[in-house]
């Protein structure tokens, strides 16, 4: 008998006294939670969240022209961009492409990533990555020690189930909360360890909030 | 990690030298009154935090009452998006298959996320003898590495390292194992983390294969979550090109939207903060990489089987009943001769091991039974009726001593002559009522005073009205 074969035996004698005739679905889970909720203005909440968490934010009407600038200001010039990050929004730095995939040591010679994102969830500051064109694969916004990110105001929901409704669990996902951190040291939160230790979002786009 | 806890001391003698070290309660006290504050901060935050614990403590139960078809669902959904997965009914067998699977790669080092699973079936220990380093890349993993020093928590295994204590242990160990840390290194936490950054990145960057756990496995999708805070988990799991996951089978949820509950549930609990700074989802072999799976029992099954003991593996891991314990805050983590410390230990470890020594029968009495660890659990896990649970079994199974005098009490208070002659004789010894109980019955006197009996007994005072 195979150790599968085995386990799957013990867990079905350890279980002789659940009712054979019960299915999964017919042990009840009551789901009173909310889903959504009423409360602020979900791109204040964001920015709210972001801020406490050590993220810097902007709110940018002109994508391109807030992204160059950010760059500058950050004195950025050779950056990772996946291949739906069109060149113009970097102004004056390079773009380098992961085509063909860029190497770990390259990935870490750069000065920072640009990319956008799939969903926002304002109520825990946290942005979710699905390795779109406009993401690229994970490696790209964890080697680089500055990631810039554009969220444009109809991807922002207000909760985590918002969240996962939209979310194909199919793709690989990257939850982001803040630049990385460590409560390792007396349990006390300290910003940057071995991700980018910096995170900057940049809120933007006309279509109206769906919150 | 060169030792193991088998063969630890039972839980009163290893705490008493814990208690007594005013270090580490200070370091223990420090550290989880701070914990507890964040947590209840963004608990309360949450309108509906009591409703989502009942949700996730039903969903643990429905999976775990039909673990079998989920495990088979989890399977082939992983088999499906190119993952391989393996079985492992014990830690030897869990430890061979993953020794084999590196070494079918070639490599002698690998890179690893902090993983409780891989902790409990000591696996850098069976790394190292096929000739295999294993990196721990989580900060407090790492400091109880260099300090070749046992885990005292489940989310902060160096939690009973203040920050000076951790600069030494940089400055003295990180050279053996890697880059040194920087020789005017401060106790400051930041240049703490900057020195773990600098120790660790050349390592991640070339690291060919990577070990992690999981904190959720997803039956429906083959999704598997890795929660953490620093990014090392992200390098571990993104960067190599082979990539081995250990993960416990009560670690599964039926459905992707499963995942709202704990998602919600976890960080608050854990860390305190709303969400976590990383989360890492991947649905088998992903953008290249080979992935391994591998399942394992280890006693879990056991625990399976006891429908009060069950619960236990409802567990999240997120160590707020640890931060809330007033045991634990006193008697630290190591006392509990296990991975699993605290509350949550005291009702794992017996049960996954089996009631078979005096540490696993002595760990159900570690515990005032306050009930803090069942309040603050975010899956509802009732941690008192399982320890409870747990002494009736220690007793039925024959703590001989406690037999003994049960079975003295019982005859006595079972007649009526009996009673009135014990109750008498006691009235007229009470002069010389010991301060200390004489031999074993001493363990009992040493925390308490030996109460003395009155002078007459309420039977007596009655039948002279």
């Amino acid at each position: 008998m195979s150790s599968r074969d085995q386990i799957l035996a013990r867990v079905r004698s350890a279980l002789a006294d659940v009712p054979r005739t019960e299915d999964p679905e017919d042990f009840p889970v009551p789901r009173d939670y909310e889903r959504t909720r009423s409360g602020p203005d979900v791109v204040e909440l964001l920015v709210d969240r972001l801020v406490d968490y050590k993220a810097t934010v902007h709110e940018a009407p002109e994508v391109a022209a807030a992204v160059a600038e950010a760059l500058v200001r950050h004195g950025a010039r050779r950056i990772a961009a996946p291949s739906g990050i069109p060149a113009e929004w970097l102004g004056e730095a390079e773009a380098v492409r992961d085509d063909p995939p860029l190497r770990p040591a390259e990935l870490d010679a750069l000065d920072g990533v640009v990319t956008g994102c799939a969903v926002v969830i304002a109520e825990t500051g946290t942005i979710v990555l699905d390795a779109g064109p406009d993401q690229g694969r994970r490696a790209l916004t964890l080697v680089p020690d500055y990631h810039l990110c554009v969220v444009r105001r109809d991807q922002i929901v207000r909760t985590v189930p918002e969240a996962l409704e939209r979310l194909d669990p199919a793709r690989p996902l990257t939850w982001i909360s803040g630049p990385s951190a460590t409560s390792d040291i007396e349990l006390n939160r300290v910003e940057g360890v071995h991700g980018p230790r910096t995170l900057e979002v940049l809120i933007t786009g006309e279509i109206a909030s769906t919150g | 990690m060169s030792g193991t806890f088998v063969g630890m001391p039972a839980f009163p003698e290893a705490s008493s030298s814990a208690v007594s070290d005013a270090q580490l309660r200070h370091n223990l006290r420090k550290a989880t009154h701070t914990i507890r504050a964040k947590r209840a901060a963004v608990v309360g935050e949450q309108p509906d935090w009591a409703a989502l614990r009942e949700a996730g403590a039903a969903v643990k139960d429905r999976t775990l009452r039909h673990l079998d078809v989920y495990l088979e669902r989890l399977e082939a959904a992983v088999v499906a998006a190119g993952g391989q997965v393996h079985w492992a009914g014990d830690a030897e067998e869990a430890n061979r298959i993953v020794v084999d699977l590196v070494k079918a790669t070639g490599e002698t080092e690998v890179v690893k996320v902090k993983s409780m699973a891989t902790q409990e079936i000591d696996l850098n220990a069976a790394l190292a003898s096929a000739g295999i380093r294993a990196y721990e890349t989580d900060l407090a993993e790492l400091i109880v590495q260099l300090g070749d020093d046992w885990p005292s928590h489940i989310l902060v295994p160096a939690i009973h390292r203040n920050r000076s204590e951790i600069r030494e242990i940089f400055l003295k160990h990180m050279a053996s194992w890697g880059r040194p840390a920087p020789a005017d290194l401060k106790d400051d936490p930041r240049a703490l983390a900057e020195a773990a950054r600098l120790h660790l990145r050349e390592r991640f960057l070339s690291a060919r294969v990577g070990i992690s756990g999981a904190n959720f496995a997803v039956a429906e999708t083959g999704t598997l979550v890795v929660l953490e805070s620093e990014g090392n988990g992200r390098m571990c799991l993104t960067l190599p090109e082979t990539l081995i996951s250990v993960v416990g089978i009560e670690k599964l949820v039926p459905t992707w939207a499963d995942l709202e509950v704990f998602m919600q549930l976890l960080p608050r609990s854990s860390t305190g903060e709303r969400m976590n700074p990383y989360t890492s989802m991947w649905t088998g072999a992903t953008e290249g990489q080979t992935f391994h799976l591998v399942l394992l029992d280890n006693g879990r099954t056991s625990v399976l089987s006891d429908e009060v003991g069950r619960q236990a593996l409802r567990c999240i891991r997120c160590s707020a009943c640890l931060n809330v314990c007033p045991v634990y805050e006193r008697a630290g983590g190591h006392s509990y001769g296990s991975v699993y410390p605290g509350p949550i230990g005291a009702i794992l470890t017996p049960q996954l091991r089996g009631l078979v020594g005096p540490l696993e029968e002595s760990l159900p009495y570690a515990s005032t039974l306050c009930g803090a660890c069942y309040e603050v659990c975010p899956v509802a896990i009732n941690i008192p009726e399982v320890l409870l649970d747990l002494r009736s079994k220690v007793v039925a199974r024959g703590h001989r001593g406690e037999r003994l005098a049960m079975g003295a009490a019982r005859r006595v208070l079972d007649s009526p002559r009996w009673l009135s002659l014990a109750q008498r004789s006691a009235g007229r010894l009470r002069r010389w009522t010991p301060r200390r109980l004489p031999g074993p019955l001493s363990a009992w006197s040493d925390t308490r005073d030996v109460p003395v009996p009155p002078k007459q007994s309420f039977r007596d005072w009655w039948a002279e009205r």
